[in-house]
């Protein structure tokens, strides 16, 4: 699915990947992990080719991404920060990326599941951080791309609106899509996800099972298992 | 691109200031032909003000669009578009909005005051096209600033800069240094001189077409006994659009290699 060799990016002198190998099968959900400032967004952006990495080769469903702009047809990105044009309307907005990726009827049933009905007619400066983030999340899944990248799709939240999200992950999930997801949250990881990759200093720490990680860890739950490799490299 | 340049455009359509802009043109058109009360007149005193004010804001436009618009950039850059029209789209939508801008607001005063009745038709015309050139390369100038400068002040400072000294500061030095080396023969150093400033080669353009030899001044004159005033138009023109495709191209080169 996304092959990612020998990847290296550093921005001016401060080095933030050095290095990476990952290889993501098709179908499952993987975690990106690592503390801050360890990479992850760096790595997600140059898989979007919104980052261009000073060395290594990626590729997605078999296409090389450079000077290559079609292959993002197949991916759905839910950036960090849910920044939008501010006087453009909600309704505006997704009508726009609509006319942009192609058509789609299954925004009206996404805009449904998060109650955003009263909010299509405001204008997006308008609004919470949790809406926008919701929006954000309607743009993301009402394509039905192969790749789906999520960017702490969690931030900002309520509970309800976090199972629905949750739900909405594993209805992907089982259509056989693959996911990509960064978060802080360990407990919503823990949850959601088959794989986890874990980044520290720029490389790749960890890349495996939840369950092989306590074990090589030697630690009883996931929190732990990522602590513990935090304080025994900076100790 | 041509969606992009769609949405940019109407964004900058739907902002209050494409409408002040506008109705500042409006404004200082009614205004000079009241107090001239002739089209060819007009014509002049219009040239002094456009050929300082358009290109400061295209600049000041230029920078201001691109750093308000970097959330829309980013929402852009994660779908199927490449760079280039997602840069060249904001870049045309932000001149020709501009360029609209200029034409409506000087256009329907003169229209009304019976352009199409004066001589002046082609002065006009002429002054406007020039106004629109200087739209496009200041623009264009103004988002390679950007482009190339994260921090929003240090790009508004640079493009301000690149403003007065190109409006005002190279004028200065090209006078001095004339007058420094009036002992050696300097016609092709002015030629050259005029050519590599945009705005004194529209000031040279359209003096050129009007014909003022009184206010042609020193290159002026040297244009025009180098190249006749066809030849020279001609010259002048070529060398604008050339103004123009060198920071596009350049654009769409470090849009390509830039990190968000």
């Amino acid at each position: 699915m996304v092959n990612i060799e020998n990847l290296h990016k550093k921005f001016n002198k401060n080095v933030v990947l050095s290095g990476v190998d990952l290889t993501i099968n098709e179908g499952g959900i993987f975690a990106v992990l690592g503390p801050n400032g360890s990479g992850k967004t760096t790595l997600i952006k140059s898989i979007l080719c919104m980052v261009i990495p000073n060395k290594g080769n990626i590729s997605v469903l078999g296409e090389n991404i450079k000077n290559n702009a079609a292959y993002r047809h197949k991916i759905d990105y839910l950036p960090q920060i849910a920044n939008f044009p501010n006087n453009l309307k909600v309704k505006e907005l997704i009508k726009m990326i609509k006319d942009l990726r192609g058509k789609t009827e299954a925004d009206k049933q996404l805009i449904e599941l998060f109650g955003l009905e009263p909010f299509l007619d405001k204008k997006l400066g308008n609004l919470s951080g949790g809406t926008k983030q919701k929006v954000n999340i309607v743009l993301t899944f009402m394509f039905d791309s192969p790749l789906i990248i999520l960017d702490e799709p969690t931030t900002g939240l309520d509970p309800i609106s976090l199972i629905r999200l949750k739900e909405l992950i594993q209805t992907e999930k089982a259509n056989g899509k693959t996911i990509l997801i960064t978060s802080h949250i360990m407990s919503f990881v823990e949850e959601v996800s088959d794989e986890i990759v874990f980044l520290l200093e720029g490389k790749i720490y960890f890349k495996g099972s939840i369950s092989e990680l306590k074990t090589k860890t030697n630690q009883p739950d996931f929190e732990h298992a990522i602590a513990s490799i935090l304080t025994n490299n900076h100790a | 691109m041509l969606k992009i340049l769609k949405y940019s455009f109407y964004d900058l359509m739907r902002s209050r200031w494409s409408y002040v802009y506008l109705a500042f043109y409006l404004l200082l058109g009614t205004v000079l032909l009241f107090l001239n009360n002739d089209l060819s007149k007009a014509v002049i005193t219009l040239m002094n003000v456009i050929i300082v004010l358009v290109p400061l804001i295209g600049t000041i436009f230029g920078v201001m669009y691109y750093y308000n618009s970097k959330e829309f950039t980013e929402l852009l850059l994660a779908q199927p578009l490449k760079r280039s029209s997602i840069f060249l789209g904001q870049y045309l939508g932000v001149a020709i909005s501009l360029s609209m801008s200029l034409i409506l607001g000087l256009g329907i005063p003169f229209i009304l005051y019976g352009l199409f009745k004066s001589s002046a038709i082609w002065d006009f015309s002429l002054l406007l096209i020039t106004g629109a050139f200087l739209t496009f390369i200041f623009t264009a100038l103004a988002f390679n600033i950007a482009l190339s400068n994260e921090n929003k002040i240090k790009g508004f400072g640079y493009a301000i800069l690149l403003w007065l000294f190109l409006a005002i500061i190279y004028d200065g030095i090209f006078l001095m240094s004339l007058i420094m080396f009036e002992d050696y023969p300097l016609d092709k150093l002015s030629l050259v001189g005029t050519m590599l400033n945009p705005i004194d080669l529209s000031r040279t353009l359209i003096l050129l077409k009007l014909d003022i030899s009184a206010l042609l001044g020193y290159t002026g004159a040297i244009f025009k006994k180098f190249f006749g005033t066809n030849f020279g138009l001609i010259i002048s023109f070529i060398m604008l659009i050339i103004w123009v495709i060198l920071p596009t191209l350049r654009i769409v080169k470090k849009s390509r290699k830039k990190d968000f």
